[in-house]
């Protein structure tokens, strides 16, 4: 059966790869709960004008999507062509149909 | 299954989840179903967008929305991806057992996310009488983040299953595959979470 499973052997040079791979999700967490709470802080102090705090939070969210996206979901790495070209495509069809929408309602 | 030793090997591969064909298919798989997943949650978005100051007689946004509680289900599930990560990193590093355990907590940090979620709602139905036939505008939010919790608890189940399942198996090729795909949808749940916070409910309380 399956007993061989939970040894570990892994080669050292792979276990501290992985190591500081994990030290760079750890940072970009870190990075997410701050876009996070910069931005609950701007609305909920009400100190900057509607005009310029709806594009800032929304900026912040695409930057926060891009880590969960780049180190997360490890799309930065290598043998990832093909799950950029499917999320990219994903990400195109959801703008045209974002602009088709706001178009029909506001134009 | 055990006496199929391509699939339980003696050393694990640096990549466990990426070492069979099969394994490859169903990451790629998992992304196309991403991509297509992003054109759904655009559309509720596009139509939430539209038709979120359209409240009727009822509550608006800026009534019903509390940011606190959103707060915390934000650092709930983006805490969860996290730990999902330390599962991932623990699947690297062939260790079953703490995988597990941090999937457990994964599952749990979800949990408590769709308790906040489901609380919300009630709270909104029973003391703002704010329903999915209230208003244009609450049809388009129960949509939107009832689509989102639904496919939280879709992802429980899912984990929850995986974790069952293959509790006495350990990990192989043959389950670490299944281990990663999870994870990669469960970041995208976190995906669109950032985008409903923002979209929904800080944009919400800015009018």
């Amino acid at each position: 059966m399956t007993d061989n499973t939970n040894t570990n052997q892994i080669d050292p040079f792979q276990k501290q790869k992985n190591k500081e791979e994990l030290k760079k999700h750890l940072i970009s967490f870190a990075l997410m709960i701050v876009f996070t709470v910069i931005a609950f802080v701007i609305v909920a102090s009400e100190s900057m004008e509607k005009m310029f705090v709806i594009p800032l939070i929304i900026i912040m969210a695409v930057v926060q999507v891009g880590f969960q996206f780049y180190y997360f979901m490890h799309l930065k790495e290598r043998g990832h062509e093909m799950p950029a070209v499917m999320i990219y495509g994903g990400v195109w069809c959801a703008l045209l149909t974002l602009a088709a929408l706001g178009v029909i309602t506001w134009w | 299954m055990s006496q199929d030793h391509s699939l339980n090997p003696e050393t694990m591969p640096n990549e466990p989840e990426k070492a069979t064909l099969e394994g490859k298919n169903k990451f790629l798989g998992l992304w196309f179903f991403l991509g297509g997943e992003t054109v759904l949650f655009a559309s509720l978005f596009g139509t939430y967008l539209a038709l979120r100051n359209s409240a009727a007689d009822g509550p608006t946004s800026e009534e019903l929305f509390g940011l606190g509680l959103v707060f915390l289900m934000t650092i709930l599930l983006l805490t969860s991806s996290l730990t999902s990560v330390y599962a991932m990193y623990h699947m690297k590093n062939n260790n079953f057992k703490k995988m597990q355990v941090w999937l457990g907590i994964t599952a749990l940090l979800g949990i408590a996310f769709l308790t906040c979620e489901i609380y919300e709602f009630t709270h909104y139905i029973t003391e703002y009488g704010f329903t999915f036939r209230s208003s244009a505008f609450g049809s388009a939010f129960y949509t939107l983040v009832g689509f989102h919790g639904g496919h939280v608890t879709f992802g429980l189940f899912w984990l929850i299953g995986l974790m069952i399942r293959n509790a006495k198996r350990g990990l192989n090729l043959y389950n670490a595959p299944k281990f990663n795909t999870f994870s990669l949808y469960w970041h995208f749940i976190d995906v669109v979470w950032v985008f409903i916070f923002t979209v929904v409910y800080l944009m919400g309380k800015v009018g």
